[in-house]
C-alpha cells in the first residue's frame, strides 16, 4: 500500500502542474509577429553601426504592465505598438532594418522594472528604451539608462519629470504632459463655467497633483471650493464624494484613472449629486470607462447604461478621436490592427501605441542609415514633425516634453467629440493658453513616415 | 559539536564566496545583477526561514520590514551620506527595532491570527510612503546613488561590485544565523516551537524567545532591503507590496522551510525561474498574453511539483539524493535538521501525513545528531 501511494504522488503532482500550467495561459492571446520585409534599395552599406544595431535589424526593448493591477487597458499598448513595427517591417523596413520589439512584464513593480530593464540593456543589448510604462516604475530605470548613455524615448507617462535634459539627457517624454494638461482644461472650466463654483477631485501623486497645478494656474481661487483627494488603493470615496456634494460645486474637474473617475460618478449618483465632470485625457478612455461603470454597478446590484453615464464628460485628447473615421491616421491605426492586432479592441490604448511606433520610426529615420545611439538623441533634440499628434513636439536640445497641446472633448453615446479648436501652451504658470495655429498633418499614404 | 561545525560552515561560506567571485567574473553584466538579487533574496529569506521554521512563527509582513530597511537607507544616504556599511548597520537596527515592537504583538497571536496580523503590516506599512510624500517621496519614490569604489578603476562593471556587496552581505548573514541556530539561542527556539508548555517548564522565556525570533528576522528583512535599495537605485512603496512578502515565504517554503541551504535554492528559483521562463516563452514565438503568464504559471508550476515531490522542499529532496547514495547529508549545515540520525529513509516522507509527523516530531534538540559526528 505504501509503496504504491509513494508513487502515486509524482503521477498526481504532474498531472496538476499541466492543469495549472494551462489554466495560467487563459489570457487571450494577440499575435505580433514580424512580417517578412522589403529589400533595401540604398547605395550606403548597412552596418552593426551600434549595440542593437545590425544590418538587417534594430532591437528595442520596453518595460510594460502585461500582468498585475495597471494591465487592463496598459497591456494593449505594447502589442499595438509592435503591430505598427510589424506593418512598418512588411512594407521596407527602416533603411530596410527590421525594427525588433522586445517588452518585458514588470507587473508595474518598481524592483522588477530595474531587473528587466538591466536585462534589456546588459544582456539582450537593445539599442533603446522606448515607450517603459509607468512613472514610479520608470523612475526606476531613468537613471541606469542615462548612466549607460542609452536613449530613454517616448516614455509612456506624463510626468514632467521626463523633461530634464541636464540631468537625464538621454530621456524623452512622449504624451502632453499633466501640468499642460491642467492648465488646458482650467482654462476651458474658467472660460465656460466663469462664477461658477469648481470642486476638485485628484489622485494624492505627482500625476494628480501636477494636474492640479495647471488647473490653479488657469482657474481663479476664489472660484474652487472644495478639493477632494483620493489614493488608489481606497476605493471608498464616501467621505469625498459627500465633501463635494456639501461644497455645492456645479463642476468637479477630475485627474483621476479611470476606475476611480467611473467611482465618482457611480457615488455620486448615490448621493443624487450629478455635477458637470471636467476629466483628464487619462481617466476618460469612453470604451474602458463605460465598462467599468458597468462593471461596478452590476456588483453593487444595479444595471446601468454605461454609454448614458459617460454622455457629457468633458475632457482633452492629444491624438486624433477614435470616433473621427475620416481622420487619416485613424483611418491608417485602424488598417493596421485589423492586420495585425485584430484580437485587441481598438481602442484609445490601441491608437496611443501605434501613435508612438510612429514616432520611434520617425526618429529613426532622422538618426541616419547606420545610426549610433548619440544620433538618436541628437535627431530628437533637433525636432519631430507632429505626425499624428494635434498639436506640435516640445523637442529640441533643451526641452525634452512630448505634446504641447490638445483639443477639448466632450463624450457622447460612448464616442469623444471634439469641440473648439485645439490648444497649447507651456509648464510655466504664467505661459498664456492659446489656439494652435500649426495644420495638423496627413497620414503618409503608404503608412510610413518619409525619411 | 559547535565547535566543530563553526569551521565546516565557514568553509562552506568561503567556498561559495569563491564561486560567486568566479561566477561574477566569467558571467555577463545582467547575470551579476541577477547574482546581487540572489543575494538579497537569500538574506531576507534565511531571516525568514528562522522565524518560521525554527521558532514556528509565521510572518506574511517581512516585505514591510524591507521597506523600512530599504528606506532607512535611501534617508541616511540622502540627507547623512554615510558609507555603506554603516548604512546597512543603521538599517538593520531600524528594522530590528520595528521587529521588537512588532513581535511584542506577534508573541500573543497563534496560528492564523498572527498570520492575519502580519499580513496587516504586509499590507499597510508600504502605504505610510504616499502618506508622507514630503519625506518618503510618495508614489516616486527616492533615488538612492552607490557608486563603485574608485580603487577598482572606472571600467569595473557596477553590477559585478553588487554582485560582490549583495553576496558578501548574503553569506555573512547565512554564517551568523548558522551559529545562532546552535546555539542556546537556537535551541530555545526549536524548544518553544515543539511545545510551548513543555519550553516553559524548562526554564525557557517563551515570550522572549519569540520575540527574538522575530527581532533576527526583522534585522535580516532590514539588511534585505538596504541591498535591494542600492541595486535597484529607487526605494518606491510599488516594490513592496504584500506579493513580495509572499514571495519570500514561498522561496521559504520551496527551499526547505527552517533550513538555511534551503534559502538559498528557494532564492535560486524565485530569482531565475521568471527569467528564464520569459526567455523561453519569448523566444518560442509564443503571443505576447500568453508568455507574459508563463513565469506567473511556472512559478506555480514549480511549487506544486515541489510541495507534492519533496514537502521538505529542495533542501529536503537534497538531503534524500544524498541519502540515497549513500552520503552523509550536509546535516551540521542546518540548524533546524529534521532527519533522524541513521534513518536516511526519513529524508524521504512517504506521504503528507508523515511528512507532518515529521515536521511536529522533531525533538526539541535531538541529541542522537552528536552521535553521527
Amino acid at each position: 500500500m505504501k509503496r504504491s501511494h509513494r508513487l502515486r504522488m509524482p503521477a498526481v503532482a504532474a498531472v496538476s502542474a499541466a492543469a495549472l500550467a494551462v489554466a495560467a495561459c487563459s489570457t487571450s492571446g494577440s499575435s505580433s509577429s514580424s512580417a517578412p520585409s522589403a529589400a533595401a534599395s540604398s547605395s550606403v552599406a548597412l552596418t552593426a553601426s551600434a549595440p542593437g544595431i545590425t544590418a538587417t535589424t534594430i532591437t528595442v526593448g520596453s518595460h510594460q504592465p502585461l500582468t498585475g493591477p495597471a494591465a487592463p487597458g496598459y497591456s494593449e499598448i505594447a502589442p499595438a505598438s509592435a503591430a505598427y513595427f510589424a506593418y512598418v517591417n512588411a512594407h521596407g523596413g527602416v533603411y530596410g532594418r527590421k525594427v525588433v520589439y522586445k517588452y518585458l512584464d514588470d507587473a508595474y513593480n518598481p524592483a522588477t522594472t530595474a531587473s528587466v530593464v538591466r536585462q534589456l540593456v546588459l544582456q539582450d543589448n537593445v539599442y533603446a528604451l522606448f515607450n517603459g510604462l509607468g512613472t514610479p516604475t520608470h523612475l526606476a530605470a531613468v537613471s541606469f539608462l542615462n548612466a549607460q548613455k542609452v536613449p530613454d524615448v517616448f516614455v509612456a507617462s506624463g510626468c514632467d519629470c521626463w523633461n530634464q535634459p541636464s540631468t537625464y539627457p538621454e530621456t524623452f517624454g512622449y504624451q502632453l504632459d499633466y501640468i499642460r494638461e491642467g492648465k488646458i482644461l482650467g482654462h476651458y472650466v474658467a472660460t465656460h463655467f466663469a462664477g461658477q463654483k469648481i470642486a476638485y477631485f485628484y489622485q494624492d501623486d505627482e500625476f494628480g497633483m501636477d494636474g492640479v497645478k495647471g488647473l490653479d494656474a488657469e482657474i481663479p481661487h476664489s472660484m474652487v471650493v472644495s478639493r477632494q483627494t483620493y489614493v488608489p488603493t481606497n476605493v471608498n470615496i464616501g467621505p469625498q464624494v459627500a465633501a463635494l456634494r456639501a461644497s455645492g460645486a456645479q463642476e468637479v474637474v477630475a485627474f483621476s484613472i479611470p476606475a476611480f473617475t467611473a467611482l465618482l460618478k457611480l457615488y455620486g449618483l448615490k448621493v443624487g449629486y450629478n455635477p458637470t465632470l471636467v476629466v483628464s485625457n487619462v481617466g476618460t478612455d469612453p470604451i474602458t470607462l463605460s465598462g467599468l461603470l458597468e462593471t461596478y454597478a452590476k456588483q453593487g446590484g444595479a444595471t446601468v447604461n454605461g454609454n448614458q453615464l459617460t454622455a457629457g464628460i468633458i475632457t482633452d485628447g492629444y491624438l486624433p478621436t477614435l470616433g473621427d473615421t475620416s481622420n487619416s491616421w485613424i483611418t491608417l491605426f485602424k488598417k493596421v490592427h485589423d492586420q495585425y492586432d485584430a484580437k485587441a479592441p481598438f481602442d484609445g490604448n490601441v491608437v496611443y501605441g501605434e501613435a508612438v511606433a510612429y514616432a520611434f520610426v520617425q526618429a529613426m529615420l532622422k538618426a541616419g542609415k547606420n545610426p549610433t545611439r548619440a544620433d538618436l538623441v541628437s535627431a530628437i533634440n533637433s525636432g519631430l514633425p507632429q505626425g499624428p499628434l494635434v498639436a506640435p513636439y516640445a523637442y529640441g536640445s533643451a526641452n525634452h516634453a512630448g505634446a504641447t497641446g490638445a483639443y477639448i472633448g466632450i463624450i457622447k453615446n460612448g464616442v469623444l467629440v471634439k469641440e473648439g479648436p485645439v490648444l497649447t501652451t507651456d509648464t510655466s504658470t504664467s505661459g498664456p493658453v492659446t489656439t494652435s495655429t500649426a495644420a495638423p498633418q496627413q497620414a503618409p499614404a503608404s503608412g510610413v513616415p518619409a525619411p | 559539536m559547535t565547535m566543530r561545525s563553526l569551521p565546516r560552515v565557514l568553509g562552506a561560506a568561503l567556498a561559495t564566496a569563491a564561486v560567486v567571485a568566479i561566477l561574477s567574473v566569467k558571467l555577463n553584466a545582467f547575470q551579476d545583477y541577477q547574482i546581487a538579487e540572489i543575494a538579497v533574496e537569500v538574506t531576507a529569506v534565511a531571516g525568514l526561514t528562522v522565524l518560521t521554521g525554527l521558532s514556528g512563527q509565521i510572518s506574511l509582513g517581512n516585505g514591510a520590514f524591507m521597506a523600512i530597511g530599504a528606506y532607512t537607507t535611501a534617508l541616511v544616504l540622502l540627507h547623512l551620506g554615510w558609507p555603506f556599511i554603516t548604512v546597512l548597520v543603521v538599517a538593520a537596527a531600524v528594522t530590528a527595532v520595528a521587529g521588537a515592537i512588532v513581535g511584542v504583538a506577534a508573541a500573543r497571536l497563534h496560528g492564523p491570527y498572527l498570520a492575519g496580523a502580519t499580513l496587516m503590516l504586509g499590507v499597510a506599512l508600504p502605504s505610510v510612503a504616499y502618506i508622507y510624500p514630503g519625506v518618503f517621496g510618495g508614489d516616486q519614490g527616492l533615488n538612492v546613488v552607490f557608486t563603485t569604489p574608485g580603487f577598482l578603476g572606472v571600467n569595473f562593471p557596477p553590477t559585478r561590485w553588487q554582485a560582490w556587496v549583495s553576496s558578501a552581505v548574503a553569506l555573512v548573514t547565512l554564517v551568523l544565523l548558522a551559529n545562532l541556530g546552535r546555539s542556546r539561542v537556537g535551541r530555545n527556539w526549536r524548544a518553544v516551537r515543539d511545545d510551548e508548555v513543555a519550553a516553559a517548564l524548562a526554564g525557557v522565556n517563551v515570550a522572549r524567545a519569540r520575540i527574538l525570533a522575530f527581532v533576527v528576522s526583522a534585522a535580516c528583512a532590514g539588511m534585505a532591503g538596504a541591498l535591494l535599495a542600492i541595486i535597484t537605485g529607487l526605494v518606491a512603496p510599488g516594490a513592496f507590496t504584500i506579493t513580495l512578502s509572499i514571495a519570500l515565504l514561498t522561496a521559504a517554503v520551496i527551499g526547505g522551510l527552517g533550513t538555511l541551504p534551503g534559502a538559498v535554492w528557494g532564492s535560486l528559483v524565485i530569482v531565475l525561474v521568471p527569467t528564464y521562463a520569459t526567455d523561453v516563452a519569448t523566444s518560442h514565438g509564443l503571443s505576447a498574453a500568453v508568455a507574459a503568464n508563463i513565469p506567473v504559471a511556472a512559478y506555480g508550476v514549480v511549487l506544486i511539483l515541489v510541495m507534492l515531490i519533496f514537502p521538505q522542499g529542495i533542501q529536503g529532496g537534497v538531503r534524500w539524493l544524498l541519502g540515497l547514495l549513500g552520503l552523509p547529508a550536509a546535516r551540521t549545515w542546518h540548524p533546524a535538521s529534521r532527519l533522524e540520525a541513521g534513518s536516511p529513509a526519513g529524508g524521504a516522507p512517504a506521504s503528507q501525513q508523515e511528512a507532518l509527523l515529521t515536521q511536529r516530531g522533531d525533538p526539541p534538540e535531538p541529541h542522537k545528531k552528536e552521535g553521527t559526528q
